[in-house]
């Protein structure tokens, strides 16, 4: 798996010219993710591509989903990923969380553990060295566990 | 000749416990693991990314600080846990002479508070408690479950079989009913496993935290709409010590990860 | 007791891409939870993690209540030079925790 992502990275980066495809500003998701994106993007140009996010499609339970981000990337002194952001759209508050790595880092990737209330979408947002915006979002069903415990 | 073979068949009936019809035959067995998705599989695997491991680290602290009006430590009774744990936990619910009953992991922790430290007991489900338990049965990670071996259990592993068989609560459902009838099938979204306990306590990410083996049996009582036996209850000693004892053989996992 | 779980390799070569690994032990209370009795439980997370190589800030993530308890994080760095790493938490309610690892590069 890991061997998998590095050749994704490893092909998209020698690919030099990706598609620069300008999608609607995350057509159909609530006002509150819209405006949490707006808040780190600002007025800048959302562009679709260049951000992978690795999450199961299915998770087992919202409580605990392993996520991670990678974006394609040489990492150099003068490109590079400045900032990574994550958001959702169906939890009480749409920021999951802002990463923030610099040309030192070698690899723009980042791993956590995030909490999903339902079956939604997740975004995520890298900012480049040239301060332009992309993003990639991703759908995620949640089941519930049979017999969860009443919460005390 | 077929005399010899009669003897060489009752043998074997007395070595190995005789399974009731719709109990799982020993070869069939499979730890909870085995139903995991492949993200809840690498969350366990690697140390470095299993928080159960956060509570050894504690119970590793604990291990070796002294508490209680005796002063003493596990430690200083115990030496090198990594010597003197390993294999323990696999055979625990075990039986206390004194008592004359088995008691679990965190009942023996607690004995060994109350006995020889002159400490207070832990709390069922209390942080140190879990963290103790975690970092002693880690010890014992990889060893074949042995619980249930002293003769003096029988009565109480058959009781645990009963309680195992008794269905129960509002939706009238015993534990067997879908751990050794329906394992493999679905319940919403969660795949119903043997309920096999090869590793507790274990990180439940539905929990967001570690657990005992009586919390999970506590909440699938709740589950069928059943009145759950309280924490440390003789009913969920015996349950344990026979879930222990159908997955003799299987090797611990401790600390887990499930969903 | 705060207790935190972290992986860096013991040894790299220069220039090497090394991944650094954390967990470490919180609630994570997202503030959006009520008890039986319907009052609200308070916040309490770890708003922020820092993470510094031989003094120089090389990572910084700011955390909100949807991640999940005992929070991990995987990143990732360029070994430049033999020397330490020191990890910070920060959170809700004055929470601070700190680690640190070494790291030898030839």
């Amino acid at each position: 798996m890991p061997s998998t992502r590095r050749q994704f990275l490893g092909f998209t980066v020698t690919a030099g010219t990706i598609p620069i495809v300008t999608i609607h500003p995350l057509e159909a998701t609530p006002a509150m993710l819209s405006t949490a994106i707006r808040n780190v993007v600002g007025e800048a140009q959302l562009r679709s591509g260049k951000v992978r996010l690795d999450i199961p499609p299915l998770v087992e339970n919202g409580n605990t989903v392993p996520m991670t981000v990678s974006v394609a990337s040489p990492m150099t002194a003068t490109d590079y990923v400045k900032s990574i952001h994550v958001f959702n759209e169906k939890n009480p508050q749409p920021n999951i969380g802002n990463f923030h790595l610099g040309p030192w880092a070698g690899r723009a990737q980042v791993a956590t553990r995030i909490r999903l209330a339902d079956s939604q979408k997740v975004v995520a947002i890298a900012r480049l060295s040239d301060d332009s915006f992309w993003q990639v979002a991703a759908d995620v069903v949640v089941t519930l566990a049979a017999c969860t415990e009443e919460v005390n | 000749m077929s005399f010899l073979r009669a003897i060489a068949v009752t043998v074997m009936l007395a070595a190995a416990p005789v399974l009731l019809a719709g109990e799982i035959p020993p070869g069939e067995r499979r730890s909870g693991y085995s139903f995991m998705g492949p993200d809840t599989r690498a969350m366990q695997d690697d140390d470095t990314s299993n928080p159960g491991m956060l509570f050894v680290l504690d119970g590793e602290t604990l291990w070796t600080a002294k508490g209680g009006s005796a002063g003493k430590a596990c430690a200083d009774c115990h030496g090198d846990a990594r010597e003197t744990m390993k294999g323990v936990a696999a055979r625990y619910p075990a039986f206390d002479k004194t008592l004359g009953r088995p008691v679990t992991l965190d009942q023996r922790i607690n004995l060994c508070r109350a006995n020889h430290q002159q400490a207070t007991p832990l709390p069922y489900e209390s942080r140190d408690l879990l963290a103790l338990s975690a970092f002693v049965a880690h010890q014992s990670r990889g060893a074949a479950i042995t619980a249930a071996d002293d003769p003096q259990l029988k009565p109480f592993v058959e009781q645990g079989r009963a309680l195992f068989m008794l269905r129960q609560g509002q939706l009238n459902l015993a534990c067997a009913n879908c751990h050794d009838d329906n394992y493999d099938k679905h319940l919403a979204g969660a795949s119903v496993t043997q309920g096999q306990p090869t590793g507790y306590p274990l990180y439940r990410l539905e929990w967001q935290t570690l657990g005992s083996l009586e919390r999970r049996l506590r909440s699938c009582m709740s589950g069928v709409r059943a009145q759950a036996y309280d924490y440390g209850a003789p009913e969920l000693v015996a349950l344990e010590l026979y879930l222990m004892a159908r997955a003799r053989g299987m090797p611990m996992e401790s600390p887990a990860v499930r969903p | 007791m705060a207790s935190a779980l972290i992986n860096v390799p013991a040894r790299a070569k220069r220039g090497d891409v090394v991944e650094i690994r954390t967990l470490t032990s919180h609630i994570m209370e997202t503030g959006f939870r009520r008890t039986a009795a319907g009052d609200l439980v308070p916040r309490d997370i770890i708003t922020s993690f820092t993470c510094r190589y031989n003094g120089t800030e090389i990572f910084r993530a700011d955390l909100f209540p949807a991640i999940a308890a005992n929070p991990y994080l995987s990143f990732f760095t360029v070994a430049r030079e033999s020397g330490k790493f020191e990890f910070e938490w920060i959170g809700d309610n004055g929470f601070v925790s700190t680690a640190s690892a070494s790291i030898t590069v030839e």
